[in-house]
Order: C-alpha cells, then structure tokens, then sequence
C-alpha cells in the first residue's frame, strides 16, 4: 500500500511538465492495474500502474525477464491484458523493435513507406511524408539503398523513419540500439532526443541502460523482476533539445546514481 | 568520443553513420573465373575420359567392346554425323518442352498447395501426408495407371513430370511462408494488414529464396520425369528417353551413349539455368548472392 501511494505521488509529479490537472488525465497511455500472465503459467507484469502523458518521454529500465517488452506489446495492442486495463492510442503508434525488421527485399523507401501502404494512403503522400521521415533521421540519398548495404546504425535509422512517418502520437521503443556499437549507440541517442524535440511525441522506450534511460527520458519508471511491476519513478528535469556533453553534467551523475540503486533495490 | 562532445544535438546536422559510402557497396563482389580455376574441372574432364578408353580398350575383349565405344567413336559416328545427330536433338527439344510443361505445372500447382497448407493448420496435416506418399510412391508404380487415364502421349509424359516434381515445391515454398520473421508478422500486425496484403507484401516474397531452392531441384527432376515419360508413353513424336530405348534394343551403342550425353547436358543446362534466374530473382537481397 505504501508503495502504491508512494507511486501515484510520483507519477503525479513527473506528468506535471506543465503543472495542470488535466494533463495528468488526459494521458496518451494508460496502464491501470495491468496483469499480464502467459498460458505457460508465467506471470510477466502485475499491477502494473503507468501513465505517459502527451509528449511525455517515458524510459522503462529494469533487469532482464521484469516483462518490459510485454508493457509494449501491452500498449501497441500486439498482445491483451490478462488483468486490469490499457488505454492506448493503437491507431496510432509508432513501434520500434529490437531490431531494425526491415524487408530486405525493399528499398529504404519503400521499406519507410510500408505502414502507410498497408494503411491504403495515396501513393504521392506516402512518398512525401517517407522522404520527410528519411530527411528527419539524417538518410536523405539513401532512397534506393536495399538494407543489406547499410550499416547498422543505418538500418535502425530506417526502422525509426519507418515509425515516425505514421506520425503516431505514442512511440514504443524496444531496446532499439541495444545491438548497437557504443559510439553508433550514443549518436543514434543524440538523434532520437533531436527527433522528439523536432515532432514532440509521446515516447515509452524500454532500455537496459540507465545512462541512456537519463539522457533520453523525460521521466524514468524502474521495474522489479518476476513478476514484473514498477517500483519507482524519477523525474528528469533537463529540458529538451539536450546536449551531448549533458552526459558529463553532475546532476545527470547522480539521477543517473539514484535509478541505479533503485534497480539494485528492485532486483533483490 | 571527442565528436560526440563537440556535435551540439541541437544542431540538426545529419550523420551518415560509417564514413564509407554506402554506394560503393551496391555491386557485390563479383566471382571472376580465372585461367587457373579452369584447370581443375578441365583436368577431371581428361581424366574421365581417360578412363573411358581404358574401360573399352583394357578391359573389354573386342568382341565385347560396343558395350563401352570408345570416345572418339561416339563422337564420329553421332556426333559429327547430321543424320544421327538431328534425330536426337528433335526428340530433345520434345523432351524439353514436356520437361517445360510440366515443370510450369508443378510450381504453379506446389506454391498454390503450400499456400492453402500455410492458411491453416488442419489443411496442412490433412494435405502433406498425401504430398509425402507422392514423393515416396515409386512412379514405375504407378506408370500403368497414368498411362490408362491420360493415354499413351504427351499428357501422360507431362502427368509425369508434376508427379516427380510436385513436392519440392510445396516443400520448399511450405517452409519458406512458415521461417517469415514473427517481428515481421507483428509488423504487419500493427498496421491492421489484410490476408491477402500480408500474403503478398510478406509472405511470398520472403519465401522467394526457398521458392526458388525448389525450382532448382523440381527442374532437374521434371528433366527426369519427362524422360521417363518418354519411355513408357511412346505415342506420337518421339522424346529422348524413346530414342533411348530405342537404340538399347537396336544394339546401336555409339547412339546411346550420345543420346545420355545429351540428356545428362540438358539436365545441366536446365540446372544451371534456374540457378540464373534464383541470383538474378533475389539475389540482390538475399544472403545466398554472397555464396560461391
């Protein structure tokens, strides 16, 4: 019950980016008491309580196997609650796998203009708005491109082009650069954070690193492992666009420290 | 890591990622065939026939040596000779386009089942048992049924042909809408995909590469099929496998031994075709471009 109060009052706080009541109401996603179990008897998520309000960068960080990716197939309704409910935006978001899943039989184009041509959009918009998607991550020239001869990094540009050309109001973000090389990792970070500045969407994006969790987020909610549920929530009060050499900040040290050791705590 | 505390991320300057271009990458390496790499199967070729001439010469007594002709013969007496050499080759092209025929047939037929068999589970375990026992029934078995139904020509040759390169293609195909990434599923998933667009935007083309594994193989075996069918359906012009037979029973070795040549080089040619068209299909974004 203490944790549970603890939570809202936090949660309560860390919407408040503009301190207004109907914000926190008005969330782009809502999880509410949300229990997730699989028919192999595996409980991955319970109680879980959530809020990303519009235009709230939201990290997720917790240990392995705590059910983070379920929260998202949760949100994109890829797969149903067992227990409680989910609000979500499902016409319109934006999904980010693990790995780029891209169709190597497409072009970088027509790999950005799938959602869009599976949604019947008019050929002459899908284009637009792909080459403005391609422009937005930085890949403009690459049209023709197939995604075997892009680099990885490249290829997980494409996969972000891909979600964001659906302009969707909620991005769920799996361990996207989790593959990644550090140097290729910290920029592709750079550029996402530049891309949220940019369009202003709301964003749930799971990650095992804090330093990434921090750079990112605009709040930070910790998971516990099996069963997965959330057991603390920071703010992170730098305003975007951030600066890469934010990550040399002292206060970006100790938010960093603080959901550390709250990780810690969780996973014991 | 110094361009990273220099880059302001506020400063939208698009990064390529790796400084190599891209472009540079767009043609694969191309496998340029050297003088020296042609020694090799030039070597086995002298080789084969060396042993040849040894077979005929050494090891057959001349009055049992049209068993084996030598090399030089089957060359002067088929080969070089138009009389013996434009009947074999008439009865090729037949044979060809009942290989064709049937080969079309098959692909058309093989990818529809698999695709019926991937819709949905009970098709699948009600259809593939039938599609084993058609791989594993002996076609000699079955030859004198075919011949009944569909007559003693043309259609029972190419009847032959499906049958023997039927499974390979529901196979293949089978396996390769079945191996579709899940992620990629999902993807479709979000965005509400029909059946249908699913089937066409994801499935078949990423079964494309194991399509054509089986076309390879069902090419070389409607080759066989329709060989085969020229043996036992011998109405109407004669296929290769006829004049096989034919020359078996007239005793005329020189012919045989071209007329084998012939077909065993068509079954190449055919292969090596589908291999062609396989690179120039998918090749570009596939992995198997990269093998030898």
């Amino acid at each position: 019950m203490f944790m549970l109060s603890t939570f809202l009052t936090v949660a309560l706080k860390g919407a408040d980016v503009p301190t207004t009541a109907e914000k926190t109401l008005d969330a782009t996603l809502r999880f509410e008491g949300v229990d997730k179990h699989f028919t192999d008897g595996t409980t991955a998520l319970t109680g879980v309580e959530l809020r990303v309000a519009p235009g709230e960068f939201v990290a997720v960080v917790g240990p392995s196997g705590c059910g983070k990716s379920t929260l998202l197939r949760l949100a994109s309704g890829l797969d149903a609650a067992t227990g409680g409910t989910v609000h979500a935006p499902v016409d319109s978001v934006g999904y980010v796998f693990q790995d780029p899943t891209l169709l190597p039989w497409r072009t970088v184009l027509a790999n950005v203009e799938l959602p869009a041509e599976l949604a019947g959009t008019a050929k002459a918009e899908r284009r637009e708005r792909a080459l403005e998607a391609l422009r937005l991550v930085g890949l403009e020239g690459f049209e023709k491109q197939l995604p075997r001869q892009l680099s990885g990094g490249m290829r997980m540009r494409v996969s972000l082009a891909r979600a964001l050309m659906t302009r969707p109001s909620l991005f769920l973000l799996d361990e996207p650069f989790g593959a990644l090389d550090e140097m290729t990792r910290l920029r592709m970070q750079e550029e996402l954070q530049r891309i949220y500045a940019e369009t202003g969407f709301a964003a749930l994006f799971i990650t095992h690193s804090v330093t990434e969790a921090v750079f990112l987020a605009s709040r930070i909610v910790v998971m516990s492992a099996r069963p997965g549920r959330v057991t603390a929530s920071f703010d992170v009060p730098f305003p975007h666009p951030r600066p890469a050499e934010l990550r040399y900040d002292p206060e970006f040290g100790r938010i960093a420290g603080e959901v550390s050791a709250a990780l810690r705590g969780g996973s014991q | 890591m110094s361009a990273d505390i220099t880059t302001r991320a506020d400063v939208a300057v698009p990064v390529a990622d790796p400084p190599s271009k891209a472009g540079s990458a767009t043609t694969a390496p191309r496998r340029r065939i050297r003088p020296a790499a042609l020694l090799t199967p030039l070597g086995s070729l002298a080789a084969a026939v060396g042993v040849w001439y040894a077979v005929t010469y050494l090891l057959l007594s001349p009055a049992r040596r049209f068993l084996v002709p030598p090399p030089d013969q089957v060359l002067t007496v088929s080969f070089l000779d138009w009389s013996h050499l434009q009947p074999m080759l008439q009865a090729l092209w037949l044979t060809a386009q009942v290989a064709l025929v049937g080969l079309l047939i098959a692909s058309a037929l093989g990818v529809t089942v698999a695709v019926l068999m991937s819709r949905a589970r009970w098709l699948e375990r009600s259809l593939y048992p039938y599609a084993v026992i058609l791989q594993t029934v002996p076609i000699l078995a079955i030859v004198p049924l075919i011949g009944l139904w569909f007559g003693f020509g043309f259609t029972s040759r190419v009847v032959v042909c499906v049958l023997i390169a039927l499974f390979p293609m529901i196979a293949n195909t089978l396996f390769g809408i079945q191996s579709v990434d899940h992620t990629h599923h999902d993807l479709f998933t979000l965005q509400r995909a029909s059946r249908w667009s699913r089937l066409r935007k994801l499935e078949l083309p990423a079964a494309l590469p194991s399509i054509f594994t089986g076309l390879r193989t069902s090419s070389g075996l409607s080759v066989i099929g329709a060989i085969v069918g020229d043996m036992f359906f011998k109405q109407g012009e004669p296929g290769i496998g006829t004049l096989l037979d034919v020359y078996r029973s007239r005793l005329q070795s020189e012919d045989l031994f071209a007329a084998i040549i012939l077909a065993s080089l068509f079954g190449v040619a055919v292969f090596a075709l589908f291999t062609l068209v396989a690179r120039l299909a998918v090749g570009s974004w596939h992995a198997s471009a990269d093998r030898p």
